[in-house]
């Protein structure tokens, strides 16, 4: 792989800013680059959460309908500049935020998320964004109960991403940021910065750090462990005879 | 012959905006903020003619007019369809859009900007609707600081005849009527438009708002804006 060019020395995490509030249902996040499974394991635990008949809901990232719209347009057109970038993701996710996620969460919910506040501090301070704006910008979010952080060195992550050689899109690539001419180069070089990112924030953000280069079902045992460990289950049943 | 008269340079309400380089933006921000009906669309346009029959090159931006979101803000406003905090960052989409693409490089080719509201307005009616005032004033902390904000004063009475000369009827968000103020609407408006403007009152101590009596023909309000305009022109 090409070097890395020298990127400044990492910024000091974002303090944590979300607002505590007390809600019945719980939040799990999973977090992590592309190409780290995150999302099979989050669907993993999905199936058996609903297999125990409980309440549960899965979000993804940039799903809303209505913003989604906007967003393709905008990133088709590239007109899009890292503020305007980051509000129009933090919309979205506002929107998923306030019609879903919290009511589900008031009403009782597991809520899983595909992603969550870190993947948009990840981003947008990699394009540019000040720590300080986008953290106070996302603090209406609640902290989730666990975040999962799926860490894989970038070489394993990128191999899943790029062998098959994909169409990658423009955004997903960091391309806005002129980091090279070559589109999978641009990739690897932003998908570097986001992983330093990541794991700056590790620790203030307290993820639940998951070795995402094991195998599948080692790592759905030990989520699924960590899960009925910290969350007590059975509470979330459904009331109703369904 | 005396020094030219330079601005103060420009800068930011608070953090946002990276890479802009300041010193550059040798053009005047001036912002018009008031109701509708307060008059404020036919001063900007008042002091675009006027300014530009001095020589001055004017771009004019307002509210919900970004090629990036505006289209789609007017049709959420007509389904009403939006949570507060998701319509708050909708509105800041519009205008960071417009402040990048428009104001900025405007500014920076020594163009005098006109706004006919800015984030004051934005803030205001979040303000008003229970958003978090530390939130709203760091999200909008990627404003620039204007060099001259005038707010168009005006009694709630006038501000009913003149909006019902407009078009013999309220409109739901002037009035306020997401917010279930009343059920009649003209009470809505009424108490909707005290509140907004009591929070300007409010806001003018923080950001230095020069308030201008709106209760008066336009050609007085005109000269009183162009009086007050005329010194701080770099000559």
């Amino acid at each position: 792989m090409a070097k890395t060019p020298s990127t400044k020395p990492p910024v000091a995490a974002p303090r944590p800013l979300l607002r505590e509030r007390p809600v019945e249902g719980k939040l799990i996040a999973v977090e992590g680059i592309d190409g780290s499974g995150k999302s099979t394991q989050l669907y993993l635990l999905k199936r058996w959460l609903e297999m125990q008949d409980l309440k549960v809901f899965l979000t993804e990232w940039n799903s809303s309908v209505m913003v989604k719209n906007i967003t393709s347009k905008a990133k088709k057109l590239q007109l899009l500049t890292p503020t305007t970038f980051s509000l129009i993701h933090c919309t979205d996710f506002a929107d998923r935020y306030e019609s879903q996620v919290l009511p589900l969460l008031r009403a009782g919910y597991i809520v899983l998320c595909d992603r969550y506040v870190y993947t948009a501090f990840a981003r947008d301070i990699v394009r540019g964004c000040n720590v300080d704006w986008i953290t106070r910008l996302y603090s209406f979010a609640i902290q989730p109960d666990i975040t999962f952080f799926f860490k894989t060195p970038l070489k394993v992550a990128l191999t899943r991403i790029l062998d098959g050689r994909p169409k990658l899109k423009y955004h997903e690539a960091g391309m806005d940021l002129n980091l090279s001419t070559d589109i999978y180069e641009s990739f690897r070089i932003f998908q570097s910065r986001i992983l330093n990112r990541y794991l700056a924030m590790a620790r203030p953000y307290n993820f639940t750090i998951i070795d995402a280069t094991r195998r599948i079902e080692d790592q759905q045992k030990e989520v699924r462990r960590i899960v009925a460990q910290k969350i007590d289950l059975p509470v979330f049943k459904w009331k109703i005879k369904r | 012959m005396s020094p030219a008269k330079r601005l103060p340079s420009k800068r930011f309400y608070g953090k946002g905006l990276s890479g802009v380089p300041l010193d550059s933006l040798k053009g005047m921000l001036i912002v018009i903020e008031g109701p509708d009906g307060s008059g404020r669309s036919t001063q900007v346009e008042f002091l675009k003619s006027w300014l530009e029959s001095r020589g001055h090159a004017i771009v004019d931006i307002g509210l919900k007019r970004s090629n990036l979101v505006s289209k789609q803000l007017g049709e959420i406003l007509d389904g009403n369809v939006l949570n507060p905090v998701t319509l708050s960052l909708f509105y800041a989409t519009d205008f960071a859009d417009q402040l990048e693409n428009i104001m900025i490089p405007a500014l920076k080719a020594g163009y005098m900007v006109l706004a006919d509201r800015y984030i004051y307005t934005l803030m205001a009616r979040d303000l008003v609707r229970g958003s978090d005032r530390q939130w709203i004033e760091s999200l909008y902390g990627l404003a620039l600081v204007p060099d001259a904000v005038f707010y168009l004063k005006i009694n709630p009475k006038q501000l009913v005849e003149r909006n019902f000369l407009k078009n013999a009827t309220l409109n739901y968000w002037e009035s306020g009527m997401d917010i279930g103020l009343s059920r009649d609407m003209f009470e809505s408006f009424v108490r909707y438009q005290k509140l907004i403007q009591s929070e300007f009152m409010r806001m003018s101590s923080i950001y230095g708002f020069t308030i201008v009596d709106a209760n008066r023909s336009a050609r007085r309000v005109s000269m009183e804006l162009q009086a007050k305009i005329e010194p701080l022109i770099p000559s």
